[in-house]
Order: structure tokens, then C-alpha cells, then sequence
């Protein structure tokens, strides 16, 4: 044990790590946020909720079927998004010729509906969700403990962000994305099916917040507000962030889940603050957000 | 929709009788509506129905959509709550109180917001009205989950008792349609029209030399002070001041309200907020459905009903409402 600025390594470590554990949330959804607002120009107001159906997903399928972790991680994505799919075809291809707060508003309801819903059926308290056998326990590493589940969470969404990074930057795929993004009636007139590709751009957007509400399942309890609360964060770490770039969600999601996590430590009546306190400054700074570009 | 519209006089004189009988027609309800209503129901719908024409001089004016007016209609409640009961202010002054809390709180958060447009405007203020809860939450004088309880209503100008139910619905009307009147004065005002100018089209309105952003900004701060008034009349109604009133479901509830009633009409605002709190005392033993219930409605008004019941009516009869 050592202290750094007079708190003790243990707590200070535990706390970064917990803050890296959010920054990871952070940048998981801001990253689908900012993919589904490129292609849809329609902020997903429902991403929240959406990543309360993964986890309730993960949760369902252990309790039902007997699915562990590992099967959820693959289903409960593909089955999530292709409730995106849906969404997607019935409600918000109407709205995406219209001001863009109609389709914040669209999703705003539609985020009620699925939250009224899953509290009907579950109450508020929510329900604890095992963490897998192969990533029970953890490593004393000397200056803190390391439960192995943290870690993989870690490491396993900078690997989907990295992939996702990689998938839309430098691919043929993603070229036609990017491409689709800046003038949608040119692309078309090359050929290429945009209205499909928009769906299907929701339905990953969507997958990619499941995926998130799965790895969160064991960490925070599976309820139906879970969505909710975390949205609202994320909306002001796209605001800091600005959606003009994938890198920049991800780098903003990370870095502000850290500094969150050492406000935990040193000003702890601060904590929940935070963010939209960094999110003010950055207004005042630079309007445009860290990585954006005026739209 | 702003070429669509009939040559400006004609419109002005039409208009201008329809919504008088309106006003009309909205006042004699209302005047005898507490002897057939219990009055704390009307009350709640009064200072919800100037809360959403409040959100809606920025929504359906300026186009500037605000998901976080909680902040000030929840902040003002509390101040107002604190100033009456705590300091032991007259009613009066506690609502004036609340109410230039409001508009100072507006002008700070409506300085940030103003900064960025559409979407990002709308995250915006939603973050800051969660912010604010958060500080609600923490702040030592709003008493935390308990809220504020036992406001005194006290004696308006030391003459009238407030605490009479009929008396502080009188008050309560009064003050609702000087808030809804000065609304109205400020749309058809000319700095309401380089509002909707901003509105139509933001950059022709700088091309043509108007500081946008002040207007805006003064727009956000009126706008806050409405909110903030409707709030202080509520904690005053209910004498209570919670955490409900600041947090984000407010604020879409507020959105739902305007939009049901339609966006940009006068009128809406108050027939929606009417409707919905109706649905809110009448659904209440649905417990979550409730949240079901005001979801759908979000989507079908979205998809099918843009206009709103007050939209719908006014192109219906062909007047302005």
C-alpha cells in the first residue's frame, strides 16, 4: 500500500478502473449514437432503452433457456438488433425527411414505451446477473485488486470500438457508408441499396447498444431505469465529443469515464456532475464539440 | 408553410377575431369550471397549461426544442417553496421570487445551449436540467427525496387567504392568463417576428442583419421565466416542492403536452396539458402503464398527428389559433 496525494493506491486505483469500466459504456453508445445520427440524421433517444433490452436479454435467456454469458453476448446483439430492424421499418423511415426533433421526439416515446413495459413486468429494483465462471475471481497486482471480469470488459470493448473503428474507416463497406452519409441520392444513383443500408446501419447501431447492456449485466443490476440514467450521460459525452468522428467517441467516451471515476476520489459530492460541468466548458470553448465540426 | 400562408392583412383580421372568441370561449370555461371540478385538479392543469406555452414560445416560435425545462419549472418550485416557507415571504413575492431565479437560470443555461443548433441544442439542455437534478438531489435546503414539504400558501397582498381553495384558484387563474396574454403579446410583437423569421430560416435572418443569437438567448430567458412562474404557482397549489418537478420525465412531459395540444398554436399548449394531466388523475391506478400509455401517444402524434388537436382544429375551420 502507498498513497498518491494522500489517498490510498487501493481506492484510487479502484475508483480509475471503475471509471474506466463507465468510460467504456460511455464510448460503446456514443459510438452507436454517432453511427445511426451519420446515416439517419435522427438522434436514437431510444439507445438508453435499447441497452436495457440487451441486458434484460442476457438475463431472460439465462433464467429461460439456460443460456450463459457467453451465448448472450452472440444472440442477445442479433436478436436486439433485429428488434432495431423492426423499429426501424415501421416507425423511423417516416421520419427522417422531417425536422430532426420530430425523430428525437419518435424516439423519445418509443424509449417510454419499452421502459413502461419492462417495468410492468419486472418492478424497478431489478435483478442481479451472474458473472460467468471463467471470469469469476480476479489478480492482486500489488498496488490493487483486479477482478477479472472488470479487465475483460476493458479490453473487450476497446476491442468491438477498435473493430467498429476499423469496419467504417477502412473498409469497402464502410467506404459506401461514409460515402452514403455525405450524399445519399449520389451513392444511390451508383447503385447501391441506401434505404437497406440505412436499416441495417440502425439494426448495428441498436446491436451495438445490446452488446453494451450485455457485458453490463454482471456489473450493474439488470433493470429497467438502467437505460435512462446512462443516456442522458451520453448525450453530453456526444455533445463534448461532437458525432462528427468514430475515434473521437471512443477517445471522449474513455477519457470522460476516467476523469469521472478520479472525481469519485477527490470531489466526491462532484461525481454525478461531472461530465455535464466538462460538458458546459466545452461549450464555452469550443462550441463545435472536441472533434466535430460545425454542422 | 411560411409560403403557403394568405397575404398577411387578411390573415391579421380573421385571426385576430377567432382568437378572441377563443380567449373568450377558454376564460368562461375556466371561470366556472371549479364549481363543477375539484379545484386542485384545475389548478395542476393551470399551471401545467402555462408551463407547456411557456416550452412552446421556444419550440413552435423560435424552433428551438428544449428537452430540459424541468430544470427551470422544478427550480423555481423549490426556490419559491424555500422563500415562503423558510424565509416566511408573502405569495406574492415568493412567486416573483422563483420566477426571476428562473429567468437568471435561463440566461445562464440558455447562454450554453444557444451555443450549438437543432439535435445538439436538445441534448444540451436536457444535460443541464439532469445536472440540476443532481444538484437538487445533493443541495442541503431542498430536503432531498422529501422534497419541501407544508408550504404556506399565506395572504396575497396580506388581504386575501389563500389557503381558501377557491380564493387560490382565483389567483392561480389570474396569474395563468397575465402569463398566457404576455406569451401571446410577445409572439405578435415584432421581436416575436424575427423570432419566427429565425425560425424559418436562421441564416437569411443574420443575412438580413439581426444578432440571432441575442434573440434567442432573450427568447430562452423569457421562455425560463414562464416555466419558473408556472412552477412557484404549483409548489404554492400543492405546497410542495419535489424532485418529481425537476427531473427529466417533466421535461417530456412538457414536450408531450405541447405536441398533443400542437406545436405553435396558441391554444395548444393549454388543451394539451388539460388532456394529459386528465389522463395522468384517471390512469394513475395503471401505475407503469401510464408510461406505456404516454409513449404510444409520443409515436402516433409523431407519425400521424404532427399538427396537434388545436393544428388540426385551426386548419379544420381555417382560422389561427
Amino acid at each position: 500500500m502507498f498513497e498518491i496525494f494522500g489517498i490510498p493506491s487501493q481506492a484510487l486505483f479502484g475508483q480509475l478502473l471503475i471509471g474506466l469500466i463507465n468510460g467504456s459504456f460511455y464510448a460503446l453508445l456514443s459510438l452507436g449514437l454517432a453511427v445511426i445520427f451519420g446515416m439517419l440524421n435522427v438522434i436514437n433517444f431510444t439507445h438508453g432503452a435499447q441497452y436495457m433490452m440487451g441486458a434484460f436479454a442476457a438475463y431472460l435467456l439465462l433464467q429461460y433457456l439456460g443460456l450463459n454469458y457467453w451465448a448472450a453476448l452472440i444472440i442477445v446483439p442479433l436478436l436486439v438488433g433485429a428488434t432495431g430492424i423492426i423499429v426501424e421499418r415501421l416507425f423511423l423511415q417516416y421520419v427522417r425527411k422531417l425536422d430532426h426533433l420530430y425523430g428525437l421526439i419518435l424516439t423519445f416515446g418509443l424509449a417510454l414505451v419499452i421502459e413502461g413495459f419492462f417495468r410492468n413486468y419486472f418492478g424497478s429494483s431489478g435483478e442481479p446477473y451472474q458473472v460467468p465462471d471463467a471470469l469469476q475471481g480476479g489478480h492482486n497486482l500489488g498496488f490493487m485488486f483486479l477482478p477479472n471480469y472488470r479487465a475483460w470488459v476493458i479490453v473487450f470493448s476497446l476491442i468491438v470500438c477498435f473493430a467498429t473503428w476499423f469496419a467504417i474507416e477502412r473498409t469497402r463497406l464502410g467506404s459506401y457508408l461514409r460515402a452514403a452519409t455525405e450524399n445519399p441520392t449520389l451513392v444511390r444513383a451508383f447503385g447501391i441499396n441506401v434505404p437497406r443500408m440505412v436499416t441495417l446501419t440502425y439494426g448495428f447501431g441498436v446491436g451495438l447498444a445490446a452488446l453494451a447492456g450485455v457485458m453490463a449485466a454482471p456489473i450493474y443490476n439488470v433493470s429497467p431505469q438502467m437505460g435512462s440514467d446512462i443516456i442522458i450521460v451520453v448525450f453530453a459525452v456526444v455533445v463534448i465529443g461532437g458525432m462528427g468522428s468514430i475515434l473521437g467517441a471512443i477517445v471522449t467516451g474513455f477519457g470522460l469515464g476516467i476523469i469521472e471515476g478520479l472525481t469519485k476520489v477527490f470531489f466526491p459530492e462532484a461525481s454525478s456532475t461531472v461530465i455535464f460541468v466538462i460538458m458546459a466548458i466545452v461549450l464555452l470553448i469550443r462550441p463545435a464539440g472536441l472533434f466535430g465540426r460545425i454542422a | 408553410m411560411a409560403i403557403a400562408d394568405p397575404p398577411v392583412p387578411a390573415v391579421r383580421t380573421d385571426s385576430a377575431h377567432g382568437l378572441t372568441v377563443a380567449f373568450c370561449i377558454m376564460v368562461a370555461l375556466l371561470a366556472v369550471a371549479p364549481f363543477v371540478v375539484y379545484p386542485v385538479f384545475l389548478m395542476q392543469a393551470l399551471c401545467f397549461a402555462l408551463f407547456a406555452c411557456a416550452f412552446n414560445l421556444l419550440v413552435g416560435y423560435v424552433g428551438l426544442l428544449s428537452f430540459g425545462h424541468a430544470l427551470f419549472f422544478g427550480w423555481a418550485s423549490y426556490l419559491c417553496a424555500h422563500a415562503a416557507k423558510r424565509w416566511g415571504l408573502p405569495p406574492e413575492a415568493a412567486v416573483l421570487f422563483g420566477t426571476a431565479s428562473a429567468a437568471l437560470l435561463g440566461l445562464a443555461a440558455g447562454f450554453l445551449a444557444i451555443r450549438r443548433q437543432g439535435i445538439y441544442f436538445a441534448m444540451i439542455t436536457l444535460a443541464l436540467a439532469q445536472m440540476m437534478y443532481f444538484v437538487a438531489l445533493r443541495a442541503p435546503f431542498t430536503g432531498g427525496e422529501d422534497g419541501i414539504q407544508d408550504v404556506p400558501r399565506g395572504r396575497l397582498f396580506g388581504l386575501f387567504d389563500l389557503s381558501h381553495e377557491k380564493t387560490m384558484y382565483a389567483f392561480v387563474l389570474v396569474v395563468v392568463l397575465a402569463g398566457f396574454l404576455f406569451i401571446y403579446r410577445v409572439i405578435n410583437s415584432p421581436f416575436g417576428e424575427v423570432l419566427k423569421a429565425i425560425r424559418e430560416n436562421e441564416t437569411r435572418a443574420v443575412s438580413l442583419g439581426y444578432r440571432t443569437e441575442r434573440y434567442k438567448l432573450l427568447a430562452f430567458v423569457l421562455s425560463a421565466a414562464v416555466a419558473g412562474l408556472a412552477g412557484a404557482l404549483k409548489a404554492l397549489v400543492f405546497q410542495l416542492a419535489s424532485l418529481t418537478d425537476v427531473y427529466w420525465t417533466m421535461s417530456g412531459e412538457v414536450v408531450l403536452m405541447t405536441l398533443v395540444g400542437g406545436l405553435g398554436t396558441i391554444f395548444g399548449p393549454v388543451v394539451g396539458a388539460f388532456l394529459i394531466v386528465a389522463m395522468e388523475t384517471y390512469l394513475a391506478q395503471l401505475g407503469q402503464w401510464v408510461l406505456v400509455i404516454q409513449g404510444a401517444i409520443f409515436v402516433v402524434c409523431v407519425l400521424a398527428f404532427r399538427r396537434g388537436i388545436v393544428g388540426e382544429l385551426a386548419a379544420l375551420l381555417r382560422v389561427k389559433l
